[in-house]
């Protein structure tokens, strides 16, 4: 992300990279971004919390006009439901890996899916 | 504010885990270099935005992603109602919330109200979307950027949103 975001910026295309890696953004360095504190998966806020989701996509677009120093990462406002255990598990120094296989063939998330898309191509 | 306040290292969380298991360690990207800037030519309001997801979303009826280093993209149409958005990531434990709300991780209907109300000038008619779990440094400059960088040209977008996982 933050590789595409440093490219594009160098065609002269502005970008802004909205993650929940505080970390990960730092260390890859996107030209601007915005940093919500949640468990990640939740880039774009609360799942069925529309307000929410509002909230966190306006306040990250505000970021294209307040950003003016190159790699900054603006931190929003904002804290997950009640439960904070998310942090404990998220930083884990052990534990089993959660990849998945690294298989080639398409991961459909459901068989309807796969059967939709082998139609589509035939 | 203690530290359980604080946000996940989750660089060196995962490096250990990985380590303990006896895996190589997951290469993430460190910048060396400052990242070019290039300034807003015309405020928001007035700007067309493009939408990048790297959350492995497709939408019902299109091709998944395969886990394998996949540096092929999807177009979504913005307009797509969100009960057709399906996520193929190598993460799939991270997808739990997206594949019940997409809108959680793919901010379509966000930005729809965001353009809607004037905050946004226009959308692009797709947002691009590409699975992020690509080990290949190499494989990412050479196969993925530069479609996203066809699209974003083709799409005449003014400036970009990239939502990682």
């Amino acid at each position: 992300m933050s590789l595409a975001a440093r490219h594009l910026e160098g065609l002269g295309l502005p970008t802004l990279c909205l993650g929940s890696a505080l970390d990960i953004l730092e260390s890859g360095t996107p030209p601007r971004a915005v940093f919500v504190d949640y468990p990640l998966g939740h880039s774009a806020g609360k799942p069925f919390d529309r307000a929410d989701q509002d909230r966190v996509v306006r306040a990250a677009l505000r970021a294209f006009d307040t950003i003016r120093e190159p790699g900054a990462v603006v931190r929003l406002e904002s804290r997950w439901q009640g439960d904070e255990g998310w942090r404990a598990s998220a930083a884990a120094t052990r534990g089993a890996d959660t990849r998945m296989p690294r298989d080639t063939s398409p991961q459909y998330q459901n068989e309807d899916d796969r059967r939709l898309a082998e139609a589509a191509q035939q | 504010m203690d530290s359980h306040d604080q946000p996940v290292r989750y660089i060196e969380a995962i490096t250990r885990r990985y380590a303990s298991l006896g895996y190589a360690p997951y290469r993430w990207y460190v910048a060396e270099e400052p990242p070019a800037f290039a300034p807003l030519e015309k405020p928001l309001a007035r700007s067309r935005l493009g939408l990048l997801t790297t959350s492995g979303c497709y939408v019902a009826g299109q091709v998944a992603y395969h886990y394998k280093d996949d540096t092929s993209i999807r177009r979504i149409p913005i307009d797509t109602a969100a009960e057709r958005l399906r996520f193929a990531h190598i993460t799939e434990n991270y997808l739990e919330s997206a594949r019940r709300d997409p809108e959680c991780l793919v901010p379509l209907a966000a930005l729809r109200r965001l353009r809607d109300e004037g905050a946004i000038g226009s959308l692009a008619g797709e947002a691009i979307s590409c699975m992020g779990g690509v080990y290949s440094q190499r494989r990412v400059r050479e196969e993925l950027i530069p479609q996203i960088e066809g699209v974003f040209k083709q799409q005449a977008v003014d400036v970009a949103l990239l939502v990682p996982m």
